[in-house]
């Protein structure tokens, strides 16, 4: 830090009695130390998970007879293993995919009720209230979709159903349309759980919207709506990204609520393209099964399947950071 | 105590930009020198050196000489610490740490260097308070917070914490330009005062307070934006304001400036 | 510090703005005058006043149903949450209200015989949020002060980051990640402590995070009159800028021990419930509220059912308390946000 063109540097003995004391330079020392080894081990910690993850799925998948990505079945025990992920994906990402596209928009809007509409009365309890629906914990959720609320979204299946039975995602698919324990139910659900995560951080970017922008708009005539439109949204839109991204990435690996709604299939059931059916995420699969990891051979599948989990969460994590990371770049 | 400061062809660097170029300069021990000058000239920036504060401030560095009575601030083996309770420091904005009672602020920087004994705690809180001027308006509530203070007091707070340390040197950043006149009033008297213990290096951008204040003055300057700051001259504050040697002096102490 | 405008300058520029501002209302207002007393725009409103003259019927359309929607949006948004709380208040109430609930834990009860208490659960998960805490705020802690006070440059970009997707990592993979290194690396029992690593996991990112942000918001000058006066580095964090940031941290700690708490996937991998009271970490099995509403939700009997029900009341009101406390001590705050 500092150059030295000095030789006049005798003995720097203080002189008060303060100054006489230890200068902490050993404190120093060791609390930058302890602070840097905390930081460290974080990133050694995401970094050992994915390596465990990886040196045990390896073993399982050398054995595996079919193609782990592409294939759906799942016989992870005896002399020949055939387990793949296809289905698996396929649930989660679909499941999620009706997640975001319920909670973007009405998280968005919610977001926009908060900081533009609401009056001040109301803005801080209803964020508050808003907040509260990321305390109730996912088994909760999981028990009131399956009891509670199901029953009435199974009417609006039998709906789509019926009128848009002929695009595949809706097909009736033998009467399963009639089902609680449907992909479209999970989704509906998941929705409603991600839903304070879309809202807390698109409410935030909202609020840093410069008052100028605002003003700006105002001041050339703009009614509210067009002021958002002009000014809010644009401002926001990384933001309003990466909550998605970072609601999608809670949806993909949200465990219990999925694992108590949806119902298993039987093994061989052909795969459909119908949203009413059941299945499994990767997340369920594994909570269904946590009971019988005894072999190495076993456990090592599920870790398998995990580690997809994990990288599939890891981008869209990542891709929501770069994009907000971005944005700061703009801003400062 | 009150040593002499000497500074030795200072630059004073952030990162790679040149902030500071070239300042040579005697402070005086037992008397008040201010620097005045246009605001991005590099004053604050000098002062702060003076203490290495400046180094807080990451990319931050210096080259050159900061003599204490011959000592070199800056020496290998000179503990930047070390310097810091040697050299006390006001700063623009009063900052009591809002945790602290108004007996814990004044103590805080003994206590946090380890002195423990309750008598020599509550002697020295007392005498800093009392050199401060403050003793009088807040006796009666030494463990009520130092935040409640108004904005005169809560600086002079700072400056009794800052002087309960027994530093030789006392440096203030812009100390009245968050305050009222009635305040900048009492700090300046509380200047007055002072002076006879320690060695004052006062920043600020008034110049009736500099000519009210100080025995020295110093005017720094740049030659242009994005040009490192440079120490015009530095005389009697006497002949700083009636006739300058240099003429860039003159036109800003009579507003002709630029 | 930016360069400075002529101080001579100055006032002559401020007087001009002052006649301008002057000058611009007495403009605008002959402008709108005239406006007004041309023949009726587009809008052939002729009651519509000022500069909103130009807005069209389709433009304020296009408002008031933007506002309806915003409006809508929220209703919508708290239905389920009224609906849920609902749900769970009038199914578990009558167990949750009965002594025996708080009391007891559920030795003696089956899918057929119902009652029962919850003591061994709420025991269970209290003492594993404690246990997660005294293990996670520490390393949380310091590597957000690590963050704020010491870190520059490509580590602290990279903690920074691996925090980020410590976030986002799902609470089944830590769950998992804990079994292969407790149970198949160390060949360890599934057992209530392995459970607690894996929160660990969940909870030091929530910590680390709401304790950066706490840290950000102590001002630089309190740091700089520690250093002034002579204050070594970790002593001013110790002394100055955690107590102030304090009661931030703690409402942090509290918003991360309400989510740690209510997840259930690691326990399902690592501890087995059991309906006995039991608080050794260290022994195979241990109850847990959410282990034990999933316990007995894969019942069919209303006796089951009804503790499900309750139980999930019982954990929501322990997280709601858990989150109560931690938002009145953020009121009490010293630095504000």
């Amino acid at each position: 830090m500092t150059s030295v063109t000095g030789v006049s540097a005798p003995d720097p003995s203080p002189t008060s009695s303060v100054a006489s004391r230890s200068t902490g330079r050993l404190g120093d020392r060791v609390f930058s130390g302890l602070s840097i080894g905390a930081g460290t081990l974080v990133v050694v910690l995401v970094l050992l998970i994915g390596l465990f993850l990886v040196t045990q799925a390896v073993p399982a998948l050398q054995r595996n007879e079919v193609n782990f990505l592409t294939s759906s079945e799942w016989t992870v025990s005896g002399e020949h293993p055939r387990f793949g992920v296809a289905g698996l994906l396929w649930v989660t990402v679909v499941s999620s995919i009706i997640a975001m596209l319920l909670a973007v928009p009405v998280g968005v809007a919610v977001a926009l009720f908060l900081t533009q509409y609401a009056p001040t009365w109301l803005a801080r309890p209803a964020a508050g209230t808003i907040d509260l629906l990321a305390a109730v914990p996912s088994i909760v959720y999981g028990l009131w979709g399956l009891r509670q609320f199901g029953p009435v979204l199974v009417p609006v299946q039998q709906f789509f159903a019926q009128y848009f039975g002929w695009i595949p995602i809706f097909a009736p698919n033998n009467g399963l349309s009639g089902n609680v324990s449907t992909i479209f139910v999970v989704g509906v659900v998941l929705a409603i759980m991600i839903l304070p995560i879309v809202t807390a951080l698109s409410r935030e970017v909202f609020a840093q919207t410069p008052r100028a922008h605002i003003e700006g708009a105002m001041a050339l005539g703009a009614t509210k709506w067009e002021t958002i439109r002009t000014a809010v949204l644009p401002f926001g839109k990384p933001g309003v990204i990466s909550a998605a991204m970072l609601g999608l990435g809670r949806a993909l690996g949200e465990t219990l609520a999925v694992t108590i709604i949806l119902a298993t299939l039987a093994p061989g059931t052909p795969w459909v393209a119908s949203l009413f059916n059941g299945g499994e995420t990767f997340a369920s699969k594994i909570a269904n099964n946590a009971g019988e990891f005894d072999t190495p051979q076993k456990t090592g599948a599920f870790l398998a399947a995990g580690l997809v989990l994990f990288l599939l969460t890891f981008v869209v994590n990542a891709i929501a950071r770069i994009v907000i990371e971005r944005r700061k770049a703009f801003s400062e | 105590m009150a040593k002499r400061i000497d500074v030795q062809d200072l630059d004073i660097y952030y990162g790679k930009f040149k902030a500071v170029e070239g300042v040579s300069m005697r402070i005086e021990p037992r008397s008040v020198t201010a620097f005045i000058g246009p605001s991005g000239c590099g004053k604050s920036t000098v002062l702060r050196t003076l203490n290495r504060m400046h180094e807080v401030i990451p990319g931050a560095s210096v080259d050159g000489q900061v003599l204490l009575d011959d000592k070199d601030l800056y020496a290998k083996d000179m503990d930047p610490v070390a310097v810091r309770r040697t050299i006390g420091m006001v700063f623009q904005r009063p900052n009591p740490f809002p945790t602290m009672s108004i007996f814990d602020n004044v103590a805080a920087g003994l206590r946090l260097n380890g002195v423990k004994n309750r008598k020599v705690l509550s002697e020295t809180v007392e005498r800093s308070l009392k050199g401060a001027n403050l003793w009088n308006e807040v006796k009666d509530r030494l463990d009520k917070p130092g935040a409640g203070l108004s904005g005169g007091q809560q600086q002079r707070l700072c400056i009794a914490r800052a002087i309960a340390v027994s530093p030789e040197v006392l440096l203030m950043d812009e100390p009245c330009s968050a305050l009222d006149p009635i305040s900048t009033l009492a700090i300046e008297d509380l200047i007055h005062e002072i002076k006879e213990k320690y060695t004052i290096v006062i920043v600020t951008h008034n110049m009736q307070q500099a000519a009210r204040v100080s025995d020295r003055t110093a005017f720094f300057n740049l030659a242009a934006t994005g040009k490192p700051g440079k120490l015009i001259e530095i005389d009697d504050t006497q002949k700083m304001f009636n006739r300058p040697s240099e003429k860039a002096t003159e036109d800003y102490i009579s507003g002709r400036f630029g | 510090m930016s360069a400075s405008t002529p101080k001579q300058g100055r006032p002559d520029a401020a007087a001009e703005d002052v006649r301008t501002l002057e000058a611009t209302p007495s403009c605008s207002a002959t402008r709108v005058v005239e406006r007004d007393a041309e023949p009726a725009g587009p809008a052939g409103n002729p009651r519509n006043e000022g500069a909103s003259g130009h807005k069209s019927g389709g433009r304020a359309a296009a408002d008031v149903a933007a506002r309806i929607i915003m409006w809508g949006a929220f209703v919508l948004a708290v239905i389920p949450l009224v609906w849920i709380l609902w749900s769970v208040v009038s199914n578990g109430l009558e167990l949750v209200g009965s002594p025996r609930w708080w009391s007891d834990d559920a030795a003696g009860t089956s899918a057929r015989r119902p009652g029962g208490g919850a003591l061994h659960a709420i025991v269970g998960t209290l003492e594993m949020a404690a246990v997660t805490a005294l293990i996670a705020v520490p390393i949380g802690v310091l590597t957000a002060v690590y963050l704020v006070e010491y870190g520059r440059g490509r580590l602290a970009r990279l903690v920074s980051f691996m925090v980020d997707i410590l976030t986002g990592v799902p609470s089944i993979v830590a769950g998992l990640f804990i079994y292969a290194f407790w149970v198949t690396t160390l060949g360890g029992q599934r057992i209530p402590f392995a459970a607690t690593l894996s929160l660990v996991l969940l909870m030091i990112p929530v910590v680390v995070r709401s304790t950066e942000e706490m840290l950000k918001l102590v001002p630089n000058e309190l740091r700089e009159a520690s250093f002034a006066l002579g204050v070594p580095k970790w002593k001013t964090i110790v002394q100055v800028v955690l107590p102030t940031a304090f009661s931030g941290i703690v409402t942090g700690i509290l918003l991360g021990l309400a989510r740690v708490m209510g997840e259930t996937a690691p326990l399902i991998i690592l501890a087995p419930y059991t309906k006995y009271l039991q608080g050794d970490l260290f022994a195979n099995l241990m109850a847990t509220l959410p282990t034990m509403i999933n316990d007995n939700r894969t019942e069919v009997t209303q006796a089951a059912i009804d503790r499900a029900w309750a139980a999930s009341l019982t954990l929501i009101l322990i997280i709601l308390a858990f989150n109560l406390v931690g938002r009145l001590i953020a009121r009490t705050s010293k630095v504000k946000a």
